[in-house]
């Protein structure tokens, strides 16, 4: 025995090291089917080590103060060194973060990845989607521009908005009567410390949810019910360290050399992931005259502001807008069809599932332009459209006219 | 397939209410080319004449000068007038308090001052003041009407007046146009705005130039990366199919 293999078996006696390395890499079988869309996962995972990773350093020059805040960005942006490398990576990955991810659930969509057996993977998915979301809009007070201020007053004011205990609860989250210097405290220890640890937490659940009952693939049919008699793995199975190690590293590559032309040459990407109005410091006395959220939140503002208000409430439009992410949990058991993947389904469902993107996408544009009576009935007709999505789907998933599933994967 | 239709051709339309929603005063394009370096220093003398001694610039060194070429003896000599050291930050004497009795409202930092407006709002800006005897300066702008800032390079600009005309039932100010000549042409004093915009756009982020140049070799290497990682995924794989 090597001096290697014995220090391996010491450490296995007392750790399960070789056998988690089996269990979740070199030993972790994968469909060999995977195409384009399989990429955003261990995408997903990177920006988080990014953004984690970045954080730390940005935390070391960061001042969590409302007169120092906006000041300490410029300086780690003109002073500290390499500061406005670190700086661009954070703002960047936190767009990047919503675009890998939306892709992702894209994907779920298509193939029919939450569907049993993975209502769990799915659920806590959105879970993540919905830390990351708490994660974003915190993060985003802490440069302390007008644009941060006046966003997370909006954000908070919706919570006024709830009948009876709505205006105590503002001020319990805000900690003053305004946005002030503990709304931006406690946001920025919500934000380096609380909130990382729940999203680490959940990523944590979600892979091992993913591991215990295999991958999905873009058939949608389960590559465990053909294994090999003598072996036990699927004979559509590969391990996933090596094949999918190095091919997520072609992807990743991909990606970063996207992700550095934004961060090297458009950092601001035209105002939609730095906005203009946040190079002004934050000023309680001056409210800027179109306050838009950032562009991942912006289809969820739009059905906010498409609820017309009830006696002067806007609280119909923020159970909207709360209905509309509750619903995405319910996913696993609105769709009654019998295949699983988009290749095997009938038109109804992919007609829907186009009807719903370019909802989703229309009410995002929709999110960033000021309010109008035209672009009001426009973001009305998506938010519906986004609703019976998902109210109607028991329905026409089950009479939609599908495919038959094939037995193995193709190609 | 109808509803559908009628959908893509509702999101067509999308594009025309942004349209609809923007507006204002047209703004000219700033001449900016952070590559030229002695208009980034006639800027910067500018910036530093005429501007530094209401607008502080909070984040910026004198130092940080010496990346557009000037050595620590030219801005010892030629721009610290408020600092006693060039590794000090760009403040003004004036504080915050007296700034708003004075003009109403306090002068902002200049730091980012062309990443929140944009080069060619300041570029427009710095060149339409007018005349105006109803404001307490006796100025008024074109794209920032009723600004508190009088129009501090009127010796070099002149001084314009608006030319008006019917628009509907209103009047509205049609052009400006030169009443009484300043120091320099209106061309030269084009140029003149152009550097000092020019210096702005490059003060908001000092480290741009090099950025770029970073980038470049990133993507370059990634390139490389790529190859080499695209041919040894092609390795590993040819046994599946």
């Amino acid at each position: 025995m090597s001096a290697l293999q014995k220090m391996m078996g010491w450490i296995d006696d007392r750790f399960p090291l070789t056998s988690t390395y089996k269990a979740h890499l070199s030993e972790y079988y994968a469909p060999k089917n995977f195409n384009f869309w399989y990429f955003f996962g261990s995408l997903a995972l990177l920006v988080l080590v990014l953004q984690i990773v970045t954080g730390i350093f940005l935390t070391m020059n960061y001042k969590p103060d409302a007169d120092l805040a906006f000041m300490s960005v410029e300086y780690i942006m003109r002073d500290v060194d390499w500061g406005w490398l670190i700086r661009y990576m954070h703002s960047t990955g936190a767009s990047m973060f919503f675009v890998v991810v939306y892709l992702h659930m894209f994907r779920g969509l298509m193939y029919g990845s939450y569907r049993k057996p993975r209502e769990l993977i799915w659920i806590f998915g959105v879970m993540i989607y919905l830390a990351l979301m708490a994660e974003a809009f915190l993060g985003y007070l802490l440069p302390w521009g007008q644009m941060s201020y006046w966003g997370a007053q909006v954000i908070v004011n919706l919570f006024a908005a709830v009948p009876f205990i709505g205006e105590d609860l503002s001020i319990w989250i805000r900690g003053d009567y305004v946005i002030g210097d503990a709304t931006l405290n406690r946001f920025f220890a919500f934000h380096v410390i609380a909130l990382p640890l729940v999203l680490l937490g959940l990523v944590v659940v979600h892979l091992v949810a993913l591991h215990e009952v295999g991958s999905n693939n873009p058939d949608g049919v389960e590559i465990k019910k053909h294994k090999d008699p003598v072996t036990h793995i699927p004979l559509d199975g590969i391990p996933f360290h090596p094949y999918y190690t190095v091919k997520d590293i072609v992807g990743v590559i991909v990606f970063l050399m996207v992700f550095s032309a934004i961060m090297f040459f458009a950092p601001e990407m035209g105002g939609y992931f730095l906005e203009a109005a946040n190079f002004v410091p934050a000023d309680p006395l001056q409210t800027p005259q179109h306050i838009a959220p950032l562009w991942y939140f912006t289809p969820f503002y739009a059905i906010l502001r498409a609820v017309p208000p009830l006696f002067g409430s806007q609280f119909p439009g923020v159970v909207a807008m709360g209905m509309s992410i509750v619903l995405m949990f319910f996913l696993p058991w609105l769709d009654r069809s019998k295949v699983k993947s988009i290749r095997y389904r009938g038109p109804i469902y992919k007609v829907a599932l186009a009807l719903f993107i370019i909802s989703f996408v229309g009410l995002g544009y929709l999110g960033l332009l000021p309010s109008t009576p035209v672009a009001t009935i426009f973001a009305q007709v998506f938010s519906v459209i986004y609703f019976l999505f998902f109210l109607l789907m028991p329905w026409y998933t089950s009479i939609d006219k599908t495919k038959p599933e094939p037995e193995r994967v193709t190609g | 397939m109808k509803r559908l239709k009628n959908f893509l051709l509702l999101l067509a339309a999308a594009p025309v209410l942004a349209f609809a929603s923007a507006g204002g005063v047209h703004l000219d394009k700033a001449p900016v080319n952070l590559a030229d370096q002695d208009s980034l220093q006639r800027g910067a003398r500018m910036f530093v004449n005429y501007c530094l001694n209401c607008h502080s610039a909070g984040a910026m060194r004198y130092s940080r000068l010496q990346d557009i070429g000037l050595t620590e003896e030219q801005i010892k000599d030629n721009l610290l007038f408020a600092a006693d050291k060039p590794g000090e930050l760009m403040k003004v004497a004036m504080t915050k308090r007296e700034a708003k009795a004075w003009f109403g409202a306090a002068p902002p930092d200049l730091s980012v001052i062309a990443r929140s407006r944009g080069a060619d709002w300041l570029y427009t800006y710095l060149r339409t003041f007018y005349r105006d005897d109803s404001r307490a300066t006796g100025w008024n702008n074109l794209v920032f009407d009723k600004v508190g800032m009088p129009h501090v390079l009127w010796t070099l600009q002149g001084e314009m007046v608006p030319v008006h005309k019917m628009h509907g039932e209103h009047e509205v100010i049609e052009r400006l146009e030169l009443a009484r000549p300043g120091s320099v042409t209106l061309a030269e004093y084009d140029a003149q705005v152009g550097d000092l915009v020019n210096y702005l756009v490059w003060m908001g982020e000092p480290g741009q130039l090099q950025r770029k140049q970073l980038g470049l070799i990133v993507l370059a290497f990634l390139a490389v990366f790529f190859v080499v990682a695209y041919y040894l995924k092609k390795e590993f794989w040819k046994d599946i199919h």
